[in-house]
């Protein structure tokens, strides 16, 4: 039985108790106790079940590393799935669902699974469900699926809130252990910036429960001296509740808070997700232990010896009556030892040393504990829970010598330091055969952009057990960090501390050592994965033999504890079965995180509104009110159309465009990119830039333009106008600007550094209006202020000036085919623009438009539109524009890509009108057939359409599209086949659908 | 070869497993083959079983510098689709997704291709435009795709929000019949029926060095020793540009970094694959119940694996928005990969200026789905000089501008 003692618990305050529910059930705990130790006292410990076979699992761990007691946390838009409970704090009114389980945790129908274990082992699923075919996809993996998986997914949006902080940092020090503290407090002296962090609520790590004595003092007493004189210290920063979660390169390291964690119904974020930038990083991360592998070694009731330990000296918990300890280290006495203080019985030490162990041996034979060397554990027996374990000696085979009734079992494999951040970045790692680990290879540290390391491990993390070896070791660290940053640290005297005298691990990986395959199915190495020894022997005996193979196959090491207990284990099995040295298999690589962390805190803050920034025109509340349909438009939201009370879509758009050809209509052309681009070189600059010879362009005037990629492709196209000898301002596509610009600046830095030119993105300087339809002239006339008659601005010119006494400038183009101006005026005098051009057409029946009929406006006169009409693969002379493409220059970006032969080819698909026989609309996007089929089966193709619409100006559905040979092909007839089946017919015409000849916009 | 079924897992039950043997052999290298096939990814394997299957040409090495299936092919996300809008890609990338459907039989190895059906969502009219598109041109390519509502969508994936502040999902290009599979999978089942036709698959040996007299290769020089050959194929992925360098000629190739994540396993939340390109990410949950994760790639080249945690962020981001209900799954693990990518976003399979040496690479972020596919074509093309599918990706069309570019409808082509 699993209880409370009566007395102790370092951490607990016995004065607060606090309620909470698992599975509906309540329990109480006290202040400070973990969910863990909390359902440990109150004798619940059966807390989960494994992944594949639905085995009954108790907690094992007292830490981060817990495979086990995973719990789905708190309820609605609150609850999370996995969450572990020896790192969740208990709070009043906790509520838990245990996981993985049907119909609930005692009795699991998906246990069953369990009996057929044998034959389920490593990999079985690669070698079956083969048969029938269509199985796998409707019998198979449904069940799979439904079996697999952890907790239950959060059905609602979350609730919290997440951010991001940046940091920039001499040190970070990983880790609030010994080692971290006197680590910050000599780094600290030395004046650098420090950022420490621990990832649970205390500091300190194991040394108060392992009974470190340090300078004479208790290790507590000790520790609460370092504190506060690092609080004392105005350049050491400390966070509890906080992991670091990841080492990148160039000193970049993620540091993940639980800021609210720990209360019920706390204000403010939830998790916090540092984004440091660190001139060093030093990992002082501590050691976790490893199991056994015995028999039955998955039984609840079977635990770490130092989280056995854990929860005697922290919680005041013992997770049992009789506890047996197994081990082959010294550490392993300290446990016996601490039960036995606590007054609880411990019936035997079984050491598979032949020679058991040091000075803590001593003194728990000085205590009267029974001490067994060379022998090991041979089986449990139990059901749910242990009740006694069968000895046998660890060389031999596994005859049983002995039978110890005990309801727990605490086992220590030995201590493997944490050196996951070491490794994220490419640490590498040696073997130390004599203590049996992997510690940091100190000459091959993860590197900086420098080639010297950048990464620093100290104390347990570095391969160091012993306290005063441990706080030895942080003053080095502290001094090699601070040295590495240019300064220097005053030498301070070693610490001194108390050092038992101990005797050797011994390396063992299984018990008994030869271990028949019958206990060797019944040893298991990864907890949650259901991964025992005889799959991996598996994995070895059927060729996969890399680490990473017998992983894979295995799944070992893959839970959400991601093999914290399960690697070194794991490769010393293959290694083993493979008659290979450990180092010669090799390890695994970690991988970022090293605890599991939200993704919530991965998204910050940019959530809803802030996903992305929305941008705005200066009209934006206008047609807001106005009640338009907006569309987004590269981070733009553009009005899609502004329908009227009662009026479709479908209806406002054809009003719009008819608005436009018989009175005069507005469009909010804000979001059109405007670059100036300035200086000496600002001609020749633009001639590069564009296809078109614009440097000839007269001040005063405008000019269309094209823009090509490197490769010739049309990449974007405007009007241009020259607004003094070095100054030209480029008109771009609304979705163009950006990248325009990027585009410019790139050809500028990277090629022509020399020339003589600026450019600048002007935006959002601007609000951009044009007023078009033949009625256009009249409104702005009426508004007054300016001469925009056809003598005083032709088509194509433009011209400063005020009108409604806003100063403006003026544009006579036309995407209409109408009479048209285009007006931008600083960005905050649109709306009084705006305003006073609706008054002042009012009698005209002046409308906004929006897109949509933009749109069609310009497809009805065979305009084509960036991302219609093109598409990254086509070239201006698909399109008919070898008029916009200069014969005068020698050179253009993108020139000499259209010299290639594919791009220069004479039976390119060319743009051409089509019109349906029948006067419908073509199908978006449809493709026009032609006989027969290619050497891949595909059925060949012609053409395609680019742009279809219902023009109401002609009364019918036109389109443009893309044909081969399309414009010596008019009047030809083409079949575009729907995806409904329905094949359309279509005939060849002149794009120009609408006023082919330009008389209505040159008025 | 021992096959595999159910029957003969119970048989070995019976004697505790000892039976298995291994799925493939580890040979010492041989002095010389008739055909080396450089990089023991999905792409090699496949190209090497290909070649044995269908030409009976068995005296082949596959020459891996690390283990197999451990570049790329053991890193990706594992989205097996063909709603290509170009018509060679559409070509290879169907044959690779029908060779997917019957893979687990034919090489007995279960390789788990699951035809859950892929939904790329449609988040601006310009992207619902390109899919419609693409829906036209995949009907007569033979591909079944379909252009569907927004309500279709939430349906098929009831935890995605339509109505995201930022981009309104409009509709969706489904493909029902693709998918995902194991990509462990995939290597390991095609380098034990590899190794079943005589074909010596050789880890832990790198390729430094490619010979050649009078312009024909005649071998390669390995940690391992030198080896002749009278074929050579380069399967390398992100390493193409290095072997290619060996051989002595130049790729359009840049390597750079893509990386993915996987959340904590839970129990089944959603059936199909989604790909949210305007916003740059995807998701989809394996069978073990992780959410499978994966975005843009990195903006400079580099061969570390590991790629920069603010494109995870953008990542993670995007799908909050798309899949609320993931803020509070936890992030279990990230990696990357090193991804080949050619100017068009389209791979090349192809000869090279060396005589007898072939070279398959360029899939960038998307070739897994290729798998087989693309072995077909390498294969075909190494043993007979041509093959139909390989026809459009030639080195040379950067040359001539034949471009395929696929950019064209999707931003990202995982
Ligand atoms: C994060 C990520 C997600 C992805 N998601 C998807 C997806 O969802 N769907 C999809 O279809 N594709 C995806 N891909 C792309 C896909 O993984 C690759 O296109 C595909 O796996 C490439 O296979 P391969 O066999 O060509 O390359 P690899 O698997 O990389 O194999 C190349 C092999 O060559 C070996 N090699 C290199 N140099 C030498 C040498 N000198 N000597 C010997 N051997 C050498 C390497 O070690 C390696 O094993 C993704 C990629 C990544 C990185």
């Amino acid at each position: 039985m699993s209880r409370r003692l009566s007395q102790g618990g370092r951490l607990i305050d016995r004065s607060r108790t606090f309620h909470f529910t698992v599975d509906g059930r309540r329990y109480g705990g006290f202040a400070g106790d973990t969910l863990a130790s909390a359902l440990l006292a109150s004798n619940r410990t059966l807390m989960g079940r494994s992944f594949k076979y639905h085995r009954p699992r108790g907690v094992v761990s007292s830490g981060a590393e817990e495979p086990n007691a995973l719990f789905g946390l708190g309820t609605g838009d609150r609850f999370e799935p996995n969450q572990r409970a020896t790192m969740t704090e208990l709070y009043p009114d906790l509520t838990a669902l245990s996981q993985n389980r049907w119909p609930n945790l005692e009795q699991d129908l998906g246990g069953l699974i369990s009996r057929a274990a044998r034959v389920l082992p490593a990999g079985f699923y690669y070698k079956t469900f083969l048969r029938p075919r269509v199985f796998w996809k409707h019998v198979y993996e449904p069940v799979i699926r439904a079996l697999a998986g952890l907790g239950h997914a959060p059905a609602e949006k979350d609730a919290d809130r997440y951010e991001h902080f940046n940091v920039t940092v001499d040190v970070l020090i990983v880790g609030g252990g010994v080692a971290g503290l006197q680590a910050a407090r000599r780094a600290g002296a030395a004046g650098l910036r420090v950022l420490l962090v621990e990832q649970t609520a205390q500091w300190g790590g194991r040394a108060p429960v392992d009974g470190a004595v340090i300078e004479g003092k208790p290790a507590d007493a000790w520790i609460t001296g370092v504190l506060s004189e690092l609080q004392s210290m105005p350049n050491v920063h400390m966070r509890p509740r906080t992991m670091g979660a990841g080492v990148y390169d160039h000193g970049y390291a993620l540091v993940y808070e639980r800021v609210t964690d720990h209360v019920s119904g706390a204000q403010g974020p939830r998790h916090r997700l540092w984004r440091v930038r660190a001139g060093r990083i030093l990992t002082t991360t501590g050691a976790l232990e490893r199991p056994l592998s015995f028999a039955g070694n998955d039984l609840p009731g079977v635990m770490l010896a130092g989280a056995v330990r854990d929860y005697v000296v922290n919680h005041a918990v013992t997770p049992g009556e009789r506890v047996l300890v197994v081990t082959n280290n010294d550490d392993a006495y300290r446990t016996a030892l601490a039960l036995s203080e606590a007054g609880v019985t411990v019936p035997a030490i079984v050491d598979a040393r032949p020679g058991g162990g040091g000075a803590l041996a001593e003194a728990a034979r000085s205590a009267g504990l029974r001490v067994l060397t060379g022998t090991a554990i041979a089986g449990l027996s139990g059901k749910r829970h242990v009740t006694g374990a069968a000895l046998c000696l660890q060389d031999g085979t596994g005859e049983v010598t002995e039978q110890i009734a005990c309801d727990t079992v605490a086992m220590s494999g030995g201590w493997s330091p944490v050196v996951h951040l070491w490794s994220h970045c490419g640490g590498k790692l040696t073997w130390d055969v004599d203590e049996v680990m992997f510690r940091p290879d100190p000459n091959r540290p993860p590197t900086g952009a420098d080639g010297r390391g950048f990464v620093e491990a100290a104390g347990a993390a570095n391969g160091y057990l012993a306290t005063a070896d441990i706080l030895g070791d942080a003053d080095r660290a502290a001094r090699a960090v601070t040295e590495a940053l240019g300064r220097s640290l005053d030498d301070a005297p070693a610490l001194q501390a108390e050092r038992e005298e101990t005797a050797p691990i011994r390396a063992v990986w299984t018990m008994p050592e030869k271990a028949p395959v019958k206990l060797r199915e019944k040893m298991w190495l990864d907890y949650q994965n259901d991964v025992k020894v005889s799959d991996v022997a598996l994995a070895a005996q059927e060729g996969f033999e890399s680490v990473e193979h017998a992983k894979r196959y295995t799944t070992l090491g893959m839970a959400t504890d991601q093999g914290k207990l399960s690697n070194i284990n794991g490769l010393a099995i293959l290694a083993d079965t493979l008659g290979a040295e450990i180092p010669a298999v090799g390890t695994t690589t970690f991988r970022p995180p090293y605890t599991p962390i939200s993704i919530g805190s991965v998204a910050g803050e940019a959530r809803g509104d802030l996903f992305q920034p929305i941008r705005r025109t200066p009209l934006h509340h206008l047609h807001e009110a106005a009640g338009a349909v907006f569309e987004p438009v590269g981070h733009w939201r553009r009005p899609y159309v502004f329908p009227r009370d009662g009026e479709t879509v479908a209806q406002a758009v054809e009003r719009e465009i008819l608005t436009v050809r018989h009175k005069v209509g507005l469009l909010d052309a804000s979001t059109l990119g405007k670059i100036i681009v300035k200086g000496p070189d600002a001609g020749r600059f633009v001639d590069m830039i564009y296809t078109n010879k614009m440097s000839t362009l007269k001040v005063g005037r405008c000019r269309y333009g094209l823009m090509c990629s490197e490769n010739g492709f049309l990449m974007d196209d405007g009007v241009v106008a020259r607004l003094d000898e070095q100054t030209f301002l480029c008109h771009t596509t609304s979705g163009g600007a950006d990248h325009i610009h990027a585009h410019m600046e790139d050809w500028l830095q990277t090629e022509w550094w020399d020339w003589q030119v600026y450019v600048a993105n002007v935006t959002e300087q601007y609000a951009q209006i044009a007023v078009a339809g033949p009625k256009a002239r009249e409104v702005l006339e009426t508004v007054g202020g300016m001469d925009v008659s056809k003598d005083a601005m032709a088509f194509m010119d433009w011209a400063d000036g005020a009108l409604a006494g806003i100063p403006v400038r003026v544009f006579r183009i036309s995407f209409s085919g109408e009479l048209s101006y285009e007006i931008a005026v600083p960005a905050s005098r649109g709306e009084a623009l705006w305003q006073a051009l609706r008054s002042a057409g009012e009698t005209h029946g002046i409308a906004p438009y929006g897109t949509e009929a933009l749109h069609v406006l310009r497809a009805e006169k065979g305009l084509i539109m960036i991302g219609d009409e093109t598409d990254g693969t086509v070239v201006p002379q698909d399109l008919g524009l070898d008029w916009a493409i200069s014969k005068k220059k020698d050179d253009f970006i993108g020139m000499r890509g259209q010299q290639r032969r594919e791009l220069s080819r004479p039976d390119r698909w060319k743009l051409v009108g089509l019109e349906t026989l029948s006067g419908g609309v073509l199908p978006d996007g449809a493709y026009a057939v032609e006989e027969g089929r290619n050497a891949n089966g595909q059925r060949n193709v012609q053409g395609r359409v680019t742009s279809t619409y219902r023009s109401p100006t002609l009364g019918r559905g036109i389109a443009m599209g893309l044909v081969r040979n399309g414009p010596d092909r008019m009047g030809e007839v083409l079949d575009f086949p729907g995806t409904d089946g329905v094949v359309h017919r279509a005939r060849i015409v002149s794009p120009a659908f609408y006023d082919p000849e330009g008389e209505r916009q040159n008025v | 070869m021992q096959r595999y079924s159910a029957f003969a897992i119970a048989r070995e039950a019976l004697r505790h497993h000892t039976g298995w043997q291994r799925a493939w052999r580890s040979p010492e290298p041989k002095r010389r083959y008739d055909t080396i096939i450089i990089g023991a990814g999905g792409h090699g394997l496949a190209t090497a079983y290909w070649l044995g299957k269908l030409y009976g040409i068995r005296d082949v090495a596959v020459i891996e510098k690390g283990w197999l299936g451990g570049g790329n092919t053991g890193r990706n996300t594992t989205i097996i689709r063909s709603n290509y809008l170009q018509d060679p890609s559409a070509a290879i990338y169907e044959k690779s997704r029908s060779l997917y459907e019957t893979m687990s039989q034919d090489i007995n190895y279960n390789v788990m291709f699951s035809p859950r059906g892929v939904l790329m969502l449609a988040q601006t009219e310009a992207e619902a435009r390109g899919y419609r598109r693409t829906a036209h041109a995949n009907a007569l390519q033979g591909v079944e795709t379909q252009f569907v509502s927004s309500w279709r969508v939430k349906q098929l994936c009831p935890i995605i929000s339509l109505e995201g502040p930022r981009y309104p999902v409009l509709g969706a290009l489904w493909q029902p019949r693709a998918g995902t599979a194991r990509h462990d999978a995939v290597a390991w089942g095609y380098a034990r029926a590899c190794s079943d036709m005589g074909m010596d698959i050789i880890q832990k040996c790198e390729v430094t060095g490619i010979r050649s007299e009078g312009g024909q290769v005649t071998g390669v020089s390995t940690t391992r020793g030198e080896i002749e050959c009278d074929r050579l194929g380069i399967v390398v992925a992100g390493h193409s540009g290095a072997l290619a360098d060996m051989a002595g000629f130049r790729l359009p190739i840049e390597s750079v970094a893509l990386q993915a994540l996987v959340s904590e396993p839970i129990k089944p939340a959603m059936d199909v694959v989604v790909m949210a390109n305007t916003v740059h990410g995807y998701m989809s949950q394996s069978d073990k119940g992780e959410m499978v994760i994966g975005g843009g790639a990195d903006g400079y080249n580099n061969y570390t694996q590991r790629g920069s945690f603010h494109h995870i962020e953008e990542t993670v981001r995007a799908l909050v928005e798309t899949f609320p209900m993931i803020s509070r799954l936890k992030m279990l693990r990230q990696w990357g990969g090193i991804v080949d990518m050619t100017g068009d976003r389209s791979p090349i399979i192809s000869k090279t200026p060396l005589g007898n040496c072939f070279i398959n690479c360029g899939w960038g972020t998307g070739g897994f789905k290729a798998v087989p596919g693309s072995g077909w074509a390498m294969a075909e093309l190494m043993a007979k000089g041509q093959s139909p599918l390989a026809e459009a990706f030639t080195l040379d069309r950067f040359r001539e501008g034949r471009f395929i570019d696929e950019s064209v409808a999707a931003g990202v082509a995982h």
